[in-house]
This record gives C-alpha cells, structure tokens and sequence, in this order.
C-alpha cells in the first residue's frame, strides 16, 4: 500500500500541491487522473521522489520514503518500474540492451539467464524481432511496449505510469492500458496510472483519484465515476458534447 | 555573485554524487572502455590536423622572426618543439576539445535529462551523476595525454616538414634543434596541464548538461555554456599551473 498524507510542493512559490493525502490500494489499477496542468505528475513523481516535497509524508507500506536518504530510498526504488511519458529508453541501447540494463545493473545472474528473462519480457509486451532495433526505429507503441518490459525486468512490486497512452492511437491505447492491467493483476503489483484519457478510466480504473488545481476533489472507482455529482468532475469525465448528450439522456 | 556561489556549490555537489562508489564497477569498466573511443579515439583526427598545421606555422613564424645570422638556425627547431610542448599541444588542443567533446557531452547529457532518462536511471535505483560522468572523467583522464603526445609529434613533424619543404631550415638543422637543451620536465608539466584541463572540460561540461530544465532550446544553451565556461577555465588554469610548475 502507498499512502501520501497532507502532500504540499510548491515550484518557485506557486503551489502545485495542495495538501494532498490519498491511499493508493495494493495489487489493483489506481489511476490519478486530471487536466493538463492540475498537478498529476508532479504528485506521481513526488510519490516516487523525483521531486522532494515541501510538507507531508509518503509511506511505502510501513516506511517512511520521503525521510529516507538517497540509499534508503535507492533500496525502495529497487521495487518500483516506472513507465515515462516519452518512454524515456535510453537511445545509444537496442531494445535487448535496454530491458538487459536493470538486470546487468542489480543481478549477477548469467548472460543467458538474463537474456532469457529479457525475452520473456518482451514477449509479455509483444514485442518480437525487435531486439536489436534502437529506440528510434521503434513505434510510439512499441517504445511503451518495451519501457513496459524494462520497468517489469526486475518482478517489481510497485508500478508507475505517467501518460502511458499520450501520443498513441485510440486502439494502442487501449492495448497498453490492457497489458497495463494484466501485468498488474499477474505479478500482484500496485499500479499507479496518470492519465487524462477517459478510455483508461472506463477499462481499468479500479481506484480513481480525480485532482483539480492540486487538490483532490473526488475518489471513487469507474462505475461511481459517472454516477457521482461533483461537478468539477463532471465537467472532466463529460468533456465532449457527445458524453454530454448522453449524460443528460441519462438524467 | 550568489548565483556564481551557487552555481559552485551546485558543482561540487555533482562531484560528491559523481565520485560516489559505483554499482556494479564491471559495467563502469565497459563505459569507461566505450568513452575512450568515442571521446579520446575519435578526437585523433582533429587534433592531428589541427597540429601538423599549428607545428607548420610556428616553425615558418619563428623563421621569418628569427631572420639574423647572430642566430643559429637550428634555433627554429627549438623555439618549435618548446612552444608545442609548452603551451600549443596541451592548451591549444585542450580548448579544440572543449568545442568537440565538452559540446559533446553537455548536449548529450542535457537531451538525456529532457528526455527524462534521467530520471529512469534515478527510478531504478542507479546513482545517474556516477553512471554517466564518471566513466567520461576516467576516459578523457586516460585518453588526452594521450593526444597531447600525439599533438607533440605531430606538431613537430608538422614544423619539420613546413620549414625544409619551404627552405628556411634544413632538415639536419631542425632535428638538431629539437634535441638541443631538451628539458625533460617540460613533457611532465604539459601531460599535468593536460590531465588538469580534461577533467575541467568533462566536469564542467557534464554539470551544464546535467543541470539543464526545459527543452532543445536550452540544451543548446547548455551546449554553448559548456563551450565557454571550460575554456575560460581552461585559461586561468592554464595561468595558475603555469606560475605553480615553472616559476
């Protein structure tokens, strides 16, 4: 279980966070979702310690992460993949290298064991005969796919994903935010999505925190999503005029 | 002058990170071995050329300045071989390089941050100042003396060649020269400039291009930043270790 209680960050005097507390339920699909700009990034990244928070604590099961030093956290880091936005592969690796590098990093397993782990993680993904391609000869997808592969190399027990479906056709989209799901339910990891993709929410919201202007204004899960009446959500989740048409039908 | 105070304490604190104890040295051993050739090996070419010519036209200035019968000619051939190991191999190609590989790596380092590989390296628990700086120090510290030898030959050859093909020496005379009064100590106080001068080109422009925010734009500033804060360096320090070694 993660735990974030009374979150604040603020960048150059502006606060981006206010306040913040949210429980982030383990081995489910937790999925932050909110405008452009309303703070979901820098409270996924501040969870994961990219950003140091101004107040507040952010506890990994029984541990206090925020308050540990760079090898206490480095230890918890160890259990956490993290899926980047722009896929962040590394571009002088191919595809095998880049799944390879947890493992040749932290592992002292053999080269063929690795290898074998590297494949079946690609394969997990789908990707196949890609290994020896560079991240530039790589779709949008398949860079997802393969930072999918590379954050599972090492079974960890959390999972991070920020955007994962941005700049992805609507039937990728899905695709990923369904193998998001599997690898989630399969390896019993808690998963943490951002996302402003309605699509998402509807396929694997299992817990969804919804923040506006860095606070959060509702939580809930996807079948409580459309029933609710807070409307600063409802003008989130009912954005386009066909969502709206069909929400005053339902009314 | 609180953010120049700043800027350094930001520097040395980079430093700490960077000479932190590696994860898995094997995999450092690697890097080192691929910085080398793509940061030392891959220079050879300019520095090459920029020396054969740099050696060509101190030895035919040193000629056209030195055009009295009171000096003996195998003077030019001293004057070059002391003013290539002196200051033109280790400073000279201490600032070419600043341009090639310092741009290099802060724009290489800085696209890695915007692109948030970064912080992948950071998320899976890897120490990202050491993992992508050091092996960059180590492999310029090994490889540019290296260069600046190379720089001292060629150089020489250079100002052989240019002063017997254009007649104001002969060849005899030239190597004569470049053994008269030969002070071995020279070589040790240019390989230390040279070992100085590396490591301000490859910190300082790694913490340009680590510092960076934002996007393309600003890793080309940090590019240009790299470029003119390492040779501004490359100069005082060239001052300092000067009056230090030789005084």
């Amino acid at each position: 279980m993660i735990i974030a209680k009374n979150i604040d960050k603020s960048f150059n005097g502006k606060k981006v966070l206010d306040n913040v507390s949210v429980t982030f339920e383990p081995g489910k699909t937790n999925l932050i979702i909110g405008r452009s700009g309303s703070g979901k990034t820098v409270l996924l990244k501040s969870i994961v310690g990219l950003h140091d928070i101004d107040n507040g604590e952010i506890w990994f099961e029984d541990v206090l992460f925020n308050k540990l030093d760079f090898k206490g956290k480095k230890d918890i880091r160890r259990q956490m993949g993290v899926l980047f936005q722009g896929s962040a592969l590394f571009d002088s690796m191919t595809t095998e290298q880049n799944v390879r590098f947890p493992l040749d990093m932290f592992t002292d397993d053999s080269l063929e064991e690795k290898n074998e782990r590297v494949n079946f993680c690609l394969k997990r993904v789908d990707i196949l005969n890609a290994n020896k391609l560079f991240p530039a000869e790589l779709s949008g997808g398949m860079k997802k796919r393969v930072a999918i592969a590379r954050a599972i190399a090492l079974n960890p027990k959390y999972l991070f994903c920020d955007e994962p479906n941005s700049g992805l056709d609507p039937i990728t989209a899905i695709l990923i935010d369904e193998l998001i799901k599997e690898i989630t339910e399969e390896y019993s990891m808690t998963t943490i999505v951002n996302t402003h993709d309605m699509n998402s929410v509807m396929e694997i919201g299992e817990k969804i925190v919804f923040i506006n202007e860095g606070v959060i204004c509702w939580e809930g899960n996807k079948s409580e999503i459309l029933k609710s009446d807070n409307e600063i959500l409802n003008d989130f989740v009912f954005a386009n005029s066909l969502a709206k048409q069909l929400r005053s039908s339902q009314k | 002058m609180i953010r120049f105070l700043e800027q350094l304490g930001r520097y040395f604190i980079l430093l700490k990170k960077v000479f932190s104890k590696p994860e898995k040295p094997s995999l450092y051993y690697k890097q080192t071995l691929h910085e080398m050739i793509y940061l030392g090996f891959n220079s050879i070419g300019i520095i090459s050329i920029i020396s054969f010519f740099m050696g060509a036209v101190i030895t035919l200035q040193t000629a056209y300045n030195t055009e009295n019968p009171i000096y003996p000619t195998y003077l030019i051939g001293l004057g070059c071989r002391d003013s290539i190991i002196l200051e033109f191999s280790s400073t000279i190609s201490a600032l070419i390089l600043a341009g090639k590989v310092g741009s290099n790596i802060a724009s290489e380092i800085g696209t890695m941050r915007i692109t948030e590989q970064i912080d992948a390296l950071e998320m899976m628990g890897v120490n990202s100042a050491t993992y992508l700086i050091l092996p960059k120090i180590l492999a310029t510290l090994i490889f540019n003396p290296l260069l600046t030898l190379i720089s001292i030959i060629v150089g020489i050859v250079g100002g052989g060649l240019a002063g017997t093909l254009s007649g104001v020496i002969t060849l005899d005379d030239f190597i004569y020269g470049i053994q008269y009064a030969f002070i071995p100590y020279y070589i040790t106080y240019s390989m230390i400039k040279t070992l100085v001068f590396a490591f301000l080109i490859t910190s300082v422009s790694a913490f340009q291009g680590y510092h960076v925010s934002g996007g393309s734009l600003e890793v080309g500033r940090a590019s240009t930043k790299a470029v003119v804060f390492s040779s501004i360096l490359i100069l005082l320090f060239n001052v300092i270790l000067t009056q230090l070694l030789l005084s």
